[in-house]
C-alpha cells in the first residue's frame, strides 16, 4: 500500500529531476529516451505511479490526482519545447553547412535560336497581320513576265537598269530565256491581283536576288517584305496612315515619318518613306553613324498601285485604287540592332547568330 | 545616273534664294536626290590679280618677271607660263595659300622663294594648281571684267550639287531640268536660254541634205550647217562650267556640243561637213561586219540593228553613241555639220552595251524618246557656235521627222486627284505648280485642267503622272494620314505556313540555332551531297551566276548546313545543333521549277552548351530521331521509320520517315566520307530533313478530341524481353500498345552481351495498365501481362528474360 503523501512525494521528486534531465537533453534520441523513462505509456515513471493511485480512497485520489495531471502536463509541454527547440537547432546547424554558391551557372535546358532575319521578318509581318493583311508567298523562280512586264517594265524598259538580274540557263520553245531569280518580292503583286478580285490585303515575305558585286550594304542574295492593298476608296492618304502606323510598331510610338518622291515604274505617284533616326533623335548628329547626319533613314518603297498594273492583272483602275510597298528585311534588321556588315547575316557564323 | 549641277550655272536660268541646304532638301524630297554638295575652291590669300607689266627675267630665258597689282598692294612675281601678257586678269596667290603644287604631287602652302636669283612674292596660277581643272600648260585667264583684288573664293568658288536622278527623270540629267524644280518649288519660272542666231547664209537645203532609212530607229534627225569658223579653245567661262560639272574641254565646236547637252539634256554632235561625202547625211543600220573608227579612236565592228550616220561611202558615226574619227572637228574644219536628233531608247542601249561603249550620249537616249527635244538642243548650240567660234549659218534648219506623233494632251480632274491621295489641291494651285515645271496647262472649269506635257518629259503620259507632278512639289506633309478604313477581307490561312513557322519554333525551342544559307550552291558540293545517288532532277544553272561557288539552285540543303556545321566547329564551345527552312529547286525541264520547301537540320558535338553541370554526351542517331518525334508529337502527326539505304548515310544508320504511309523526311548518320567532303571533324554528325508540304499534308485536320483521364489508379508492370536482333523494336512496342487497358509504354533499358546470348537482344518495358470505368484487380493485370507476353512470344519469337 502506498500512501497519499508517499505518491505525492514521488511526483515532486519526479517533477524536480526530469526538468533537470531534460534541461541537459541535446539530441533527439536522448529525449526521445526521456520521454520513454517518464511519460511511456507502459513504463514511463509517471505513468507507473498513477497506476498506484488505484489504492487510493476517492477524496483522496482526486487530489492527487489533479496533482499528477499537472505534473504530467507540465512535463508534456517541456517536452513539446525541447523538442521545437531541438528541430530548430538542427535547421540553423543544417544550413550552415549546406549552403549553395548560387552564383555557380545554372543547368540549361538546351535553347536554340531564330536566325535574326527570320525574327525581323517576323516582326514586320506581325505588324502588318495585326493591321489586317494576310501572309502569302510566292516562287522565287519567276518568269520575266511577272517579274518585269506585268509590273510596267516591259523588255527595253530603262528601269530594267534598277534590277541587276540573275537569269537562268534556260530558253523557252522560243528561244526566250524568260527564267529568272526574282529581283524584288512585288511580282506577287500581280500573281495576286490576277487570282483575286479586291478587296486585296497582303503582305509578301520572302528571298530575292540581285546579280550584284557583295559588299557591306549589298547581298547578291536578300529578303524583303512586300505589301499590297487594294479596294474602293483607297488612297495615298491611307499608305501614309498604314506606314505610319508599321514605323511606329516597330521603331517605337515616338518615330515621326517622312515621305519623298521616287520611282519605280509599278507605282504612281512613287515614294520612299523615312523615319526619323533612333540613334539620334532626328536630330541629324554629324557624326550620327546611322543617319550620316541627315536626321532621317530611308526604310521603305511605295506607292499607289499604277494604272497600268491593275489593268494588266485584270483589275478596273477607274472603279480600284490601291497602295503598294517593300522593304529589304537585312537593312531592317542592321538598323535595329547595330550590325554593319549586311555579310555577316549568310556567314551563319555561330558567335553572330547567338547574339539574337 | 549622276549628274553634277554647279550652283553658279544653275542660277543662269533660276534665283536661288534659299540656303544650299535647303535647296538639297527640296530636290530631294521632290524625287531629285542631291547625294552629295561640293564645295569648290574656299582657297585663303588668293586674290583677282592685274597683270601691270610682264619683263624678262635676268637669269632666265623662258621665265618672265610679272608685276600684279592686287589693290592693296603690288607684287612681283616670277611666272613661266607662256600664256601670261600684260592687262591680263589672273588669280594670284600670295605666300602662305594653299594650292596643289605640281612638283610634290600635294596639296600644301605656299613658301616665298627665289626663283634664278630672283625673289617671288606669290604665284599667278593654273587652273590645275587651283583645284579646279586638269590643264597646267597656262595659267587661269580670267574675264577682263573680274574685279581687281576681289578674293578668288569670293569670285570664282562654287557649290556643285551631285544629283541621282531617278530613269525615269532624264530631264533631270541637264541642268534646265534642274533649274525647272527649282522653279517649282520657289514659285517662279526658268529663264529660258537665248537661242536665237542670225541666219545669213543659203537656205540649207542647197547645202546638205539628210535621209533616215530606218525611222523606227532613228525617229527624227534635225541638222544646221554653220560655215566658216575658226576652231580653237572656248572661252573660261564655257571651260569652267563644263570642268565644274565634270566635262573635259576640247575645242570650241565640241565645247558648245557638250555644253548644250549638260543645259538640255539633247545629246549633239559636230561632223566636219567638208569630209562628208556628196554632203549627204544617211542614217541607217550598220550592215554585219562593217568596220568603223569611232572618236576615241577605235576600230569597232558593227552589226544590225546598229544605227550608223553614213554619206553615201561610209559610215561617220555610231547614232546615240559616239561620231567617227574620220569626220572629226579639227583646227583645220571650217564647215560644221550640227547634229541634234532622237535615236530609240533600247537600240541605243544595246548597242553601246555590245561595245562596251557607253557614252553621256547613249545614257540620255536610252532613258526613253524625247523626239520634242533635238531642235531645242540644235537652235541654243548654233546660237553659242556662233558666239565663240563665229561663221555664217545656212538660213533654215534641216528636220527629218517620219512619223510626227499629234500633239498629246492629258486631262486632270479634282476628283482624280482625290482618289488618288484622298485630297484635292486647287486646280490653280496645281496649274500653276505644273508650268513651273514647264508642262503648259488651261483650267477647264474649277476641277479640271488639260496639260500638253514638254518635249523635255518622257514619263508624263496618264493623268496619275500629273497627279504626282503636283504632289511630289507641293509635298507628301500636305496629304493627310488615315488609316484603312474598309472592311478586313476575309482570308484563308495557308496551314503549310503555320506550320513552317511552328516548326521553326520548335526546333529552335529543343536546343538548334536556325542559320540560313544561300540558295545557290556550286555543282560540284551538290555532287559530294548527293554521293552517286540519283539527284530528284539536274540542278538549274545561272546564266550569269555570281560565282562558281553559286552556280547552280540547290536541289538538297545538304551542303549549306554540312558548310555551316564545318566553319563553326572552329569555335570552342558552341553547340553544334544548326537547322534551316528553306527551298530545294527541283526542275523538270519546263514551267517553273518545284521550290520544295524542307527543314532540315545537322547535330554533332553535345547538344546543350558542355558545362559543370551537364556531361559531355556526343548526339547521335538516336537526338536527331528524337527531334523528329517530338516535331511530329506536337503537330499530332504519326511518325514510321524504316531503315533506308542512302549513300550519304553510314550504312544501317539511316532511317527513312513516314506518316500514313507517305514519306516525310529522312535522317541518319552522315557518312565520313561526305563528312571529309566538307571539312566536317570529329566524331561525326546525324542529318535529318522533313518535306514540309509532306508534313502539313499529315497534319490531322480535325481539332484534337479531349479525352478525361481515367479516376481509376494505374497499375505498373515492367516487361523484361529477349528477342532476336532483327526484330526492329518499334513492332514490339507497337505489340504492346495495341493492348486496350495498356495506356502507357517505356523502353527503359536495351541489352545485348553475354547475359542474353548471342544473336539476340534484351528489352525492357515498363507497360502502364488502366481502365476508364474500374479498378484494375491484380488478376486481371496479370491475365493482361500474360496475354501480351504470349502474343509477343507467337508473333516475334520474343521470351521473357530471367533473372
Amino acid at each position: 500500500m502506498t500512501t497519499a503523501p508517499e505518491i505525492l512525494g514521488t511526483l515532486h521528486n519526479i517533477r524536480t529531476v526530469a526538468v533537470a534531465e531534460l534541461d541537459g537533453v541535446e539530441d533527439d534520441a536522448t529525449l526521445e529516451a526521456w520521454r520513454i523513462a517518464y511519460l511511456g505509456r507502459r513504463e514511463g515513471r509517471l505513468t507507473l505511479i498513477m497506476r498506484t493511485m488505484a489504492s487510493l480512497d476517492a477524496e483522496e485520489r482526486r487530489s492527487v490526482g489533479v496533482q499528477a495531471n499537472d505534473v504530467k502536463a507540465l512535463l508534456e509541454s517541456q517536452f513539446e519545447a525541447k523538442s521545437e527547440e531541438l528541430k530548430a537547432a538542427k535547421l540553423a546547424q543544417s544550413a550552415k553547412e549546406g549552403r549553395l554558391d548560387v552564383t555557380l551557372p545554372g543547368r540549361r535546358p538546351a535553347l536554340g535560336r531564330l536566325h535574326p532575319i527570320t525574327q525581323t521578318m517576323r516582326e514586320i509581318t506581325r505588324a502588318f497581320i495585326s493591321m489586317g493583311f494576310q501572309v502569302v508567298e510566292g516562287p522565287e523562280v519567276e518568269l520575266d513576265h511577272y517579274n518585269f512586264g506585268m509590273l510596267n517594265i516591259p523588255k527595253g524598259h530603262p528601269a530594267r537598269d534598277m534590277f541587276d538580274t540573275l537569269w537562268l540557263d534556260h530558253t523557252n520553245p522560243d528561244g526566250e530565256r524568260e527564267l529568272l531569280l526574282r529581283t524584288h518580292t512585288s511580282p506577287m503583286q500581280a500573281r495576286i491581283m490576277e487570282a483575286t478580285q479586291p478587296p486585296v490585303r497582303v503582305v509578301v515575305p520572302g528571298r530575292v536576288y540581285r546579280f550584284e558585286a557583295t559588299d557591306a550594304t549589298h547581298e547578291w542574295h536578300f529578303t524583303q517584305v512586300e505589301g499590297l492593298a487594294v479596294d474602293e476608296g483607297i488612297t495615298f492618304a491611307n499608305l501614309k496612315g498604314t506606314l505610319y502606323e508599321f514605323a511606329r510598331l516597330l521603331f517605337g510610338p515616338e518615330r515621326r515619318v517622312r515621305f519623298r518622291c521616287d520611282f519605280f515604274p509599278f507605282v504612281e505617284p512613287g515614294v520612299d518613306m523615312s523615319i526619323d533616326c533612333f540613334s539620334c533623335d532626328g536630330a541629324g548628329a554629324p557624326d550620327c553613324r546611322i543617319c550620316r547626319g541627315s536626321g532621317w533613314i530611308e526604310i521603305m518603297g511605295a506607292g499607289m498601285v499604277h494604272p497600268r498594273v491593275l489593268d494588266m492583272s485584270g483589275i478596273d483602275h477607274t472603279q480600284y485604287t490601291g497602295f503598294a510597298f517593300g522593304m529589304g528585311v537585312e537593312r531592317i534588321a542592321m538598323l535595329k540592332h547595330g550590325i554593319d556588315d549586311i555579310r555577316y547575316f549568310y556567314s551563319n557564323d555561330a558567335r553572330f547568330l547567338r547574339q539574337f | 545616273m549622276a549628274m553634277n549641277v554647279p550652283l553658279s550655272w544653275l542660277r543662269a536660268y533660276v534665283d536661288v534664294d534659299i540656303p544650299v541646304d535647303q535647296l538639297a532638301h527640296r530636290l530631294t524630297m521632290a524625287g531629285i536626290e542631291v547625294g552629295g554638295v561640293e564645295q569648290i575652291g574656299g582657297w585663303t590669300n588668293c586674290y583677282v590679280g592685274h597683270v601691270l607689266d610682264v619683263g624678262p627675267h635676268p637669269n632666265a630665258d623662258r621665265l618672265r618677271l610679272c608685276t600684279v597689282d592686287i589693290g592693296e598692294e603690288r607684287l612681283q612675281v616670277v611666272c613661266g607660263a607662256p600664256n601670261v601678257a600684260e592687262q591680263q586678269k589672273i588669280a594670284f596667290a600670295k605666300v602662305g595659300a594653299t594650292l596643289f603644287n605640281t612638283h610634290s604631287g600635294k596639296v600644301e602652302p605656299l613658301k616665298a622663294a627665289k626663283i634664278r636669283g630672283v625673289t617671288s612674292e606669290g604665284m599667278i596660277c593654273s587652273v590645275l594648281e587651283l583645284g579646279i581643272g586638269e590643264e597646267h600648260d597656262g595659267i587661269l585667264v580670267l574675264p577682263d571684267d573680274a574685279p581687281m583684288g576681289m578674293p578668288l573664293a569670293e569670285y570664282l568658288g562654287d557649290t556643285v550639287l551631285e544629283l541621282e536622278v531617278t530613269a525615269n527623270r532624264p530631264d533631270c540629267f541637264s541642268v534646265l531640268g534642274v533649274a525647272r524644280e527649282v522653279a517649282a518649288f520657289s514659285g517662279t519660272q526658268v529663264a529660258e536660254p537665248d537661242a536665237a542666231y542670225p541666219e545669213d547664209g543659203p537656205p540649207i537645203e542647197e547645202q546638205a541634205a539628210v535621209e533616215i532609212a530606218d525611222p523606227e530607229l532613228c525617229a527624227r534627225y534635225t541638222g544646221a550647217l554653220l560655215t566658216g569658223i575658226s576652231i580653237g579653245p572656248s572661252p573660261e567661262w564655257l571651260r569652267e562650267r563644263l570642268t565644274r560639272a565634270g566635262q573635259r574641254p576640247i575645242n570650241n565646236i565640241v565645247d558648245v556640243t557638250n555644253y548644250v547637252m549638260l543645259e538640255t539634256g539633247q545629246p549633239l554632235h559636230a561632223f566636219d561637213f567638208d569630209k562628208v561625202a556628196d554632203r549627204r547625211i544617211i542614217v541607217r543600220q550598220a550592215r554585219a561586219g562593217e568596220k568603223h573608227v569611232t572618236l576615241d579612236g577605235v576600230e569597232r565592228e558593227l552589226a544590225p540593228p546598229m544605227v550608223v550616220i553614213a554619206d553615201p561611202e561610209k559610215a561617220v558615226g555610231l547614232g546615240g553613241v559616239m561620231g567617227g574619227a574620220n569626220t572629226e572637228v579639227t583646227e583645220e574644219t571650217r564647215t560644221i555639220l550640227l547634229e541634234s536628233a532622237s535615236f530609240h531608247p533600247f537600240n541605243t542601249r544595246r548597242t553601246a552595251d555590245e561595245l562596251k561603249l557607253r557614252t553621256e550620249a547613249s545614257l540620255r537616249f536610252e532613258k526613253g524618246w524625247r523626239q520634242g527635244l533635238p531642235p531645242v538642243g540644235l537652235r541654243r548650240a548654233m546660237k553659242l557656235m556662233m558666239e565663240v567660234a563665229g561663221g555664217v549659218a545656212a538660213k533654215g534648219i534641216i528636220d527629218v521627222y517620219p512619223d510626227r506623233p499629234e500633239a498629246q494632251t492629258i486631262t486632270l480632274t479634282a476628283e482624280r486627284m482625290q482618289k488618288v491621295l484622298g485630297v484635292t489641291v486647287p486646280m490653280a494651285e496645281a496649274a500653276r505648280t505644273l508650268t513651273s515645271l514647264g508642262i503648259a496647262c488651261r483650267l477647264v472649269g474649277d476641277d479640271a485642267l488639260v496639260a500638253e506635257p514638254p518635249p523635255w518629259r518622257a514619263d508624263i503620259t496618264i493623268e496619275d503622272d500629273l497627279v504626282e507632278e503636283v504632289v511630289r512639289v507641293i509635298g507628301y506633309d500636305d496629304v493627310p494620314t488615315a488609316p484603312l478604313a474598309a472592311p478586313i477581307p476575309l482570308s484563308t490561312p495557308d496551314p503549310a505556313q503555320s506550320v513552317k513557322e511552328e516548326v521553326r519554333d520548335l526546333l529552335a525551342s529543343i536546343g538548334m540555332q536556325e542559320i540560313i544559307t544561300y540558295s545557290m550552291v556550286s555543282e560540284r558540293a551538290l555532287e559530294l551531297a548527293f554521293r552517286g545517288a540519283e539527284p530528284p532532277a539536274p540542278p538549274m544553272r545561272a546564266f550569269n551566276p555570281i560565282s562558281l561557288e553559286h552556280e547552280c539552285l540547290r536541289t538538297s540543303l545538304r551542303p549549306g548546313l554540312l558548310r555551316t556545321l564545318a566553319a563553326n566547329q572552329r569555335h570552342e564551345g558552341v553547340p553544334q545543333w544548326y537547322f534551316e527552312v528553306g527551298k530545294e529547286f527541283i526542275f523538270y525541264g519546263e514551267g517553273l521549277p518545284n521550290e520544295r520547301q524542307k527543314a532540315a537540320g545537322v547535330l554533332s558535338g553535345p547538344g546543350a552548351q558542355a558545362s559543370w553541370a551537364t556531361s559531355e554526351a556526343t548526339t547521335g542517331f538516336y537526338d536527331a530521331k528524337g527531334v523528329l518525334e517530338s516535331l511530329c508529337d506536337r503537330l499530332g502527326v504519326a511518325p514510321s521509320f524504316e531503315p533506308l539505304d542512302d549513300p550519304f548515310y553510314y550504312p544501317g544508320r539511316a532511317a527513312a520517315v513516314t506518316a500514313d504511309g507517305e514519306r516525310i523526311g529522312e535522317l541518319g548518320e552522315v557518312h565520313p566520307e561526305a563528312l571529309d567532303a566538307f571539312d566536317v571533324r570529329g566524331e561525326g554528325a546525324v542529318y535529318f530533313e522533313v518535306d514540309l508540304a509532306a508534313l502539313t499534308a499529315a497534319v490531322p485536320q480535325a481539332e484534337r478530341r479531349f479525352r478525361g483521364p481515367s479516376v481509376y489508379p494505374e497499375a505498373l508492370r515492367d516487361l523484361a524481353l529477349v528477342v532476336g536482333m532483327d526484330v526492329p523494336a518499334s513492332r514490339v512496342q507497337e505489340i504492346i500498345e495495341q493492348h486496350p487497358l495498356v495506356v502507357r509504354t517505356t523502353l527503359f533499358d536495351v541489352y545485348a552481351g553475354e547475359q542474353v546470348g548471342a544473336g539476340v537482344r534484351s528489352l525492357a518495358y515498363r507497360v502502364s495498365l488502366q481502365a476508364q470505368d474500374r479498378t484494375l484487380t491484380a488478376e486481371e493485370v496479370q491475365r493482361t501481362m500474360d496475354r501480351l507476353l504470349s502474343r509477343l512470344e507467337r508473333e516475334l519469337g520474343a521470351v521473357q528474360r530471367q533473372g
